[in-house]
C-alpha cells in the first residue's frame, strides 16, 4: 500500500506491505539504520523513536498507522558536528560500550526529559503532583524500558542527569 | 506475520464485525508476529474521536483511545483517582505507556508463556488441545477462579485500579451497552478462549468512573524486577476511615486470576471496624479460602496474604505489630 512517512522533517512516499513495522520501514526502506532492532517485541527499547515528540517503540508500530505524524530518529536529533545535548553527554560520560542500545537510549531520554518537564509523575515519585527532579531513582525508573546488554547503566544515568541539569540551567538563564 | 488487509475506521459504524481492532498495537502486533493471533483484517481505530477525558455524572469519562501515559498524568485523575495513576505508572515502560490505550489495555491477553509458544498445547489459543502450563512453569499463573482447562491470569495493572473504583465499560455496536468492569472479564470455565463479554463488531468506546470517593488509595505491585515487569500479585486499595473505623473498603487484586479479582465478603468484614492485624487476617482468610495453587506458584497464596496485610496497614495508618 502507498504511504507517506514524515521522518526528521522530510516526507517519503513508500509502497509497503501493510505488515511492515515502522522500525523496518526506517531501516530497510529509508536506510535510517541508526534505529536498532533488539527484540522486535517491545521489550528492549533499542527501536525507540519520537512520534510527534513522544517516545515510542517502532517495532510495535505499523508503518501504515504512522502516516500523519512527525517521526524523529537518532539521525534527526543531531549530526556528528552538531550533537544534541544528550548525545554530547553520552560521549562525555562514556554512556555506552558496544553502542547498540545507544540510539534508543538517547531517543528515549530525549522524550523522557520532556515528560519530566511536563510534570509527569513516575512509579517512584513520592507524590503525584510534582515537580519531579531528575534524581538517580527517577531516571532509572523512567528509563526502565531501555535495556543495555553491556550494563552501561551507571554512565547512562550520569549522562542523562548532566543533560537534565544543563537543560534546566539554560532555562533559568533564559 | 500472516497477511492481513488494513482498513482505517472513521467512525464506530465503520468497524466491520469480522475485523480485528488495532489501537496502540503493543499487544496485538506482538502476538501477530508470533502468529498466536492471525487476523485476516485489521481495522485501525486510532483516528476515532475517543481520546478525551471529560467530566461525567459527577465522575469521569475516559475515552477508549486515551493513552496510558496521558491518563496517568491527567490532573483530575492524579487528584481524585490516584490509585489509577499509580497502577498505570506501575505498568510497562514509558514508551509503551505512550502507545497503549485504555481499550487495548482492558483487552490485553494473558502472558502465559505456553499461550505465546505455538508448539505448546493451549486451550486458550487452540481450544481443545490441552493446557501445557499445568505441570510446567506457573510463576505467573492463577490461584483464584481457575479451571482445569486454563490457569492463566489477566496480566494488566490499570484494570485492577479501575475495578476498585467501580468503573463501567462503555460499548458501542449493533446494541450499545454499558457493562460494569466487574462483569467485563470472564473466568475460564470450559471456554478459556472467551475472555470478555465483548462480541464481534463491538467496540469499547470508553470507561466511566463514579464520583470520587476520596480516602487513602494505594496500588501495591509485587514483581520479579523493580520496574518493567508484570505483577506476581498486585492490590488496588481504596480505604476511607471515619472516627477510627473503616467506612469504605474497595480491594481489587491483579495477577491472581483470569480477571481483576474482587471479593465483597473480604471487604464487608472490614466495614465499621477498627483496623487491626487480627481484622486484616480475617479479610485475608476470606479472600484466600477458595485459593488453589496448581504447581510452583503455591508461594503466591502466602504472598497475597502478606501483601494484603501490608497494604491495609499502610492505608489505615496502622503500624505493623508483627
Ligand atoms: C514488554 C511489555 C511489558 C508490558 N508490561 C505491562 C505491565 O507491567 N502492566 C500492564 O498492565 N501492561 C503491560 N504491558 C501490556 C500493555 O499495557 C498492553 O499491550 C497495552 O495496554 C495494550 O493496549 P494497545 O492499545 O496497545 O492494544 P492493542 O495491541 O492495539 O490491542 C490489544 C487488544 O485489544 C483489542 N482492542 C483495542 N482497542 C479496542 C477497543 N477500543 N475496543 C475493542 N477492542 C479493542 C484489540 O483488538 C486487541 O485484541 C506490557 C507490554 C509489553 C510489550
Ligand atoms: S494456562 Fe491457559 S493460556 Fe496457559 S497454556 Fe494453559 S490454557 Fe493456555
Ligand atoms: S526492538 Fe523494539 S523494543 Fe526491542
Ligand atoms: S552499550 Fe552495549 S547494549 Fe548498551
Amino acid at each position: 500500500m502507498q504511504i507517506r512517512l514524515h521522518v526528521n522533517g522530510d516526507a517519503h512516499d513508500l509502497d509497503l506491505d501493510p505488515r511492515t513495522s515502522l522500525l523496518d520501514a526506517l531501516r530497510h526502506h529509508l536506510g535510517l539504520t541508526g534505529t536498532k532492532k533488539g527484540c522486535d517485541h517491545g521489550q528492549c527499547g533499542a527501536c525507540t523513536v519520537l512520534m510527534d515528540g513522544r517516545r515510542i517503540n517502532a517495532c510495535l508500530t505499523l508503518a501504515c498507522m504512522a502516516d500523519d505524524v512527525q517521526i524523529t530518529t537518532i539521525e534527526g536529533l543531531g549530526t556528528p558536528d552538531r550533537l544534541s545535548p544528550l548525545q554530547q553527554q553520552f560521549l562525555d560520560h562514556d554512556g555506552f560500550q558496544c553502542g547498540y542500545c545507544t540510539p534508543g537510549q538517547i531517543c528515549s531520554a530525549t522524550g523522557m526529559l520532556e515528560e519530566i518537564a511536563a510534570g509527569w509523575p513516575s512509579h517512584v515519585s513520592d507524590n503525584l503532583e510534582g515537580p519531579f527532579a531528575p534524581s538517580h531513582a527517577e531516571i532509572a525508573e523512567r528509563m526502565s524500558g531501555n535495556l543495555c546488554r553491556c550494563a552501561a547503566y551507571t554512565h547512562i544515568v550520569a549522562a542523562i542527569q548532566q543533560a537534565a541539569m544543563a537543560g534546566s540551567q539554560r532555562e533559568d538563564a533564559a | 506475520m500472516r497477511e492481513f488487509t488494513y482498513l482505517r475506521a472513521n467512525s464506530v459504524a465503520d468497524v466491520p464485525a469480522g475485523a480485528t481492532i488495532i489501537a496502540g498495537g503493543t499487544n496485538l502486533l506482538d502476538l501477530m508476529k508470533l502468529e498466536v493471533m492471525a487476523p485476516d483484517a485489521l481495522v485501525d481505530i486510532t483516528r476515532l474521536d475517543l481520546n478525551r477525558i471529560e467530566p461525567h455524572e459527577g465522575g469521569l469519562r475516559i475515552g477508549a483511545l486515551v493513552r496510558n501515559s496521558d491518563l496517568a498524568a491527567d490532573p483530575v485523575v492524579r487528584r481524585d483517582y490516584p490509585v489509577l495513576s499509580r497502577a498505570l505508572l506501575a505498568g510497562a515502560s514509558g514508551q509503551l505507556r505512550n502507545m497503549a490505550t485504555t481499550g487495548g489495555n482492558l483487552m490485553q491477553r494473558t502472558r502465559c508463556p505456553y499461550f505465546y509458544d505455538r508448539r505448546m498445547a493451549c486451550n486458550k489459543r487452540d481450544p481443545g488441545t490441552g493446557c501445557a502450563a499445568q505441570g510446567g512453569v506457573t510463576r505467573h499463573h492463577a490461584i483464584l477462579g481457575a479451571s482445569d482447562r486454563c490457569i492463566a491470569t489477566y496480566p494488566g495493572d490499570m484494570a485492577v485500579a479501575l475495578l476498585a473504583l467501580d468503573a463501567v465499560v462503555q460499548i458501542d455496536g449493533p446494541a450499545p451497552r454499558e457493562v460494569p468492569l466487574a462483569d467485563f472479564h470472564l473466568l475460564p470455565g470450559e471456554t478459556p478462549h472467551v475472555e470478555t463479554v465483548l462480541k464481534p463488531g463491538e467496540v469499547i468506546t470508553g470507561v466511566t468512573l463514579p464520583a470520587p470517593v476520596g480516602g487513602e488509595q494505594r496500588y501495591r505491585k509485587v514483581r520479579d524486577r523493580a520496574s518493567y515487569a508484570f505483577a506476581l500479585v498486585s492490590i488496588a486499595a481504596v480505604i476511607r476511615m471515619e472516627q477510627g473505623q473503616i467506612s469504605h473498603a474497595a480491594l481489587a487484586f491483579g495477577g491472581v486470576a483470569a480477571k481483576p479479582w474482587r471479593d465483597g465478603d473480604a471487604e464487608a468484614v472490614l466495614l465499621g471496624r477498627e483496623p487491626s492485624d487480627a481484622l486484616f487476617a480475617q479479610a485475608a482468610d476470606i479472600l484466600l479460602k477458595p485459593a488453589r495453587a496448581f504447581g510452583d506458584h503455591a508461594f503466591k497464596i502466602p504472598l497475597l496474604r502478606r501483601t494484603l496485610m501490608a497494604t491495609l496497614r499502610d492505608a489505615t495508618g496502622l503500624e505493623a505489630t508483627a
